[in-house]
């Protein structure tokens, strides 16, 4: 199981970064996401995955004696979940207004020569 | 030690802010608010730093969880100098705000956000709680995505965008670095990490999760490779939130930087060189950048990446020495350019320009207020009993012990293309006659009442004053950096303030 994550989790930041490096901004989000997800699957794998291991201890016991499911990785990647979500759609409503605007999906052309502003 | 008081900085702008949001429309009322809230923002932090200056690092368990199982908020000497200067600077981008910032922005939530923003700050350098920094970063990029897109102007859109990315990427580079961080040591407190990251055998693996926190900070502080984003898009948005991100945001990271790197990955021989090289081309990039750029604004924002190389440099050398020469140049950098992005936008109010071009005879027409700024640009240059030039004296001392003298190099081609710019900005803006040009638009700032006036001079007055205090009491700052430095360069307080046992 744990393996199959490891080499999930390698694609899925090979493929955000590929995907950072190409030209077009919903290939950019894209990529960001990729990667975003790639790291909630590195924190979760770092966290012990094992089955029926509640992080209860014994009533006999004072400290842990068997291996255990860490409940610390998978509260941080609730938290990363939700900031995630609320950043990209930001960024999509972003390269929403983007693309009408300079009617082009191509992020060479984010170089108005402009001047003069606020 | 429980103590509560520590959080009040971030409290009072998460209340300030929400009360804005009630105000929604009612600009005048907005105003108020938010200058009266930055106002009890700012005596807060003065109470809570000379609380730590007199009784030493204040600690808060939220909700009472012990420290290394709960989020630990801690204040030591460096978090709450720099929420100080952050209130300062906050209350004086609050009073530029309510006259600066145009109406319809106003209606659309700028002043909320704006507490937000700052919120964010504080709470990122008051927390001593790794993962709890990253969500204060996540508050202060959103935050400063929603400012930086209000008004929806195509450059501003188009400068958001390479912002955008290139934000959420570091903060990409920042949770992956904690992930590996939790799964070598087992623990997210900074106190609690810096005991055990020293215990653990594969160095390598540290140095690998130590590069992560380097590309992530090193992004958000425009660190040399990394750095494109901030030329690119600090010239777009309303120049008092220009002022907030030049002056505070790079800031955040070169404080994370310090207190990662001082605290819990101790900078060995590859770190340092590594930093130092960074800091090298971080200058040299930065100020070539500056000399080719005609616009105030894009001139400024090169200069913000020439002088974050300067506080790089001074992490690299890693003495107590370079360190205090790296802290007095940040508190110096964080007041004098939030102060000189307010004063681009007052020379846009006055010319309706920023365009090195098209400017001239300011000094003609407004003689008292360009000598006060004035002031500030020679703070910026660093003549001698000024503030720019204290911090260079201990960078020197600290690159001639360790024989860095490519870096020292470095520092003053630096500071020799600073004075060549600022010079060449006085002469075109403030000297040079005014090109004869029908087509330029009339003075904004000649036709304001005095109230409006007064609330743009007043807080460039404001920072141009703290600049020279910065200055001329260089005796009190520099025991201020001398006891953070210290901090740094022993952090078993630090570790037995938190953790509660020796």
């Amino acid at each position: 199981m744990e393996i199959l994550l490891v080499i999930l989790m390698g694609l899925l930041y090979a493929a955000g970064i590929y995907m950072l490096f190409r030209r077009s901004m919903v290939k950019l989000l894209l990529g960001i996401m990729l990667l975003g997800n790639g790291a909630n699957i590195l924190i979760f794998l770092l966290g012990r995955i094992t089955k029926g291991q509640p992080p209860v201890i014994d009533e006999a016991a004072k400290v842990f004696t068997d291996i255990y499911a860490d409940p610390i990785p998978q509260a941080l990647i609730l938290t990363a979940i939700v900031i995630g979500f609320g950043i990209q759609s930001f960024a999509i409503v972003l390269l929403k207004r983007v693309y009408v605007l300079i009617n082009s999906d191509d992020l060479d052309d984010l170089n108005t020569p402009e001047d003069e502003d606020i | 030690m429980i103590n509560n008081y520590l959080i009040l900085p971030v409290i009072a702008h998460l209340f300030t802010a929400v009360l804005l949001l009630f105000f929604w429309r009612r600009t005048v009322a907005q105003r108020i608010i938010s200058i009266a809230g930055s106002f009890i923002v700012l005596l807060a932090a003065i109470g809570l730093f000379t609380r730590v200056w007199n009784n030493g690092i204040l600690v808060m368990q939220a909700a009472n969880w012990e420290a290394p199982f709960g989020i630990t908020f801690v204040a030591d000497v460096f978090s709450s100098s720099m929420v100080l200067l952050t209130s300062f600077a906050g209350l004086a981008v609050s009073l530029f705000s309510a006259a600066g910032v145009a109406r319809a922005r106003m209606q659309y939530g700028y002043f909320p956000i704006l507490h937000f923003l700052l919120m964010g700050l504080n709470g990122a350098f008051l927390t001593g709680d790794i993962f709890n920094l990253y969500v204060w970063f996540e508050v202060i990029i959103i935050s400063s995505f929603v400012l930086l897109t209000l008004g929806g102007r195509k450059a501003q859109l188009e400068g958001a965008v390479k912002y955008m990315a290139l934000n959420i990427l570091a903060s990409t580079f920042f949770l992956t670095g904690i992930g590996m961080l939790y799964g070598i040591t087992g623990t997210l407190n900074m106190a609690d990490l810096a005991m055990k990251v020293p215990l653990v055998g594969h160095r390598i693996l540290v140095d690998v999760t130590a590069i992560f926190f380097i590309l992530g900070f090193g992004i958000k502080s425009a660190v040399f490779p990394l750095y494109f984003w901030l030329p690119s898009s600090y010239h777009t948005p309303p120049s008092a939130v220009a002022a907030i991100f030049g002056g505070l945001l790079t800031k955040v990271g070169i404080y994370a930087l310090f207190r990662v790197f001082t605290l819990i990955f101790i900078p060995d021989d590859f770190i340092r060189t590594l930093l130092i090289i960074l800091a090298v081309l971080t200058i040299l990039t930065g100020s070539f950048g500056a000399i080719i750029k005609r616009n105030i604004r894009r001139m400024f924002s090169y200069l913000i990446v020439c002088h974050i190389g300067f506080m790089i440099g001074g992490l690299g050398l890693f003495s107590e020495v370079a360190l205090m020469g790296a802290l007095f140049y940040l508190f110096h950098d964080m007041i004098i350019k939030t102060n000189l992005f307010l004063i681009a936008g007052l020379i846009r109010q006055q010319r309706g320009t920023m365009n090195m071009e098209k400017l001239g005879g300011l000094y003609a027409e407004y003689p008292r207020l360009s000598l006060l700024i004035a002031i500030v640009l020679f703070s910026l240059i660093g003549i001698p009993p000024l503030s720019g030039f204290w911090p260079k004296i201990y960078l020197f001392e600290a690159g001639f012990m360790t024989g860095q003298y490519i870096l020292i190099a470095a520092i003053i081609i630096g500071s020799l293309v600073t004075l060549y710019v600022v010079s060449r900005m006085w002469a075109d803006v403030f000297w040079k006659r005014a090109p004869l040009d029908d087509t330029s638009p009339e003075d904004r700032f000649k036709r304001m009442g005095i109230g409006k006036k007064t609330l743009l001079v007043t807080p460039i007055a404001f920072l141009a004053f703290i600049s020279l205090y910065i200055g001329l009491g260089a005796e009190n700052i520099t025991a201020v950096v001398q006891r953070i430095a210290s901090e740094m360069m022993d952090t078993t307080p630090y570790i037995r303030a938190v953790l509660g046992k020796s």
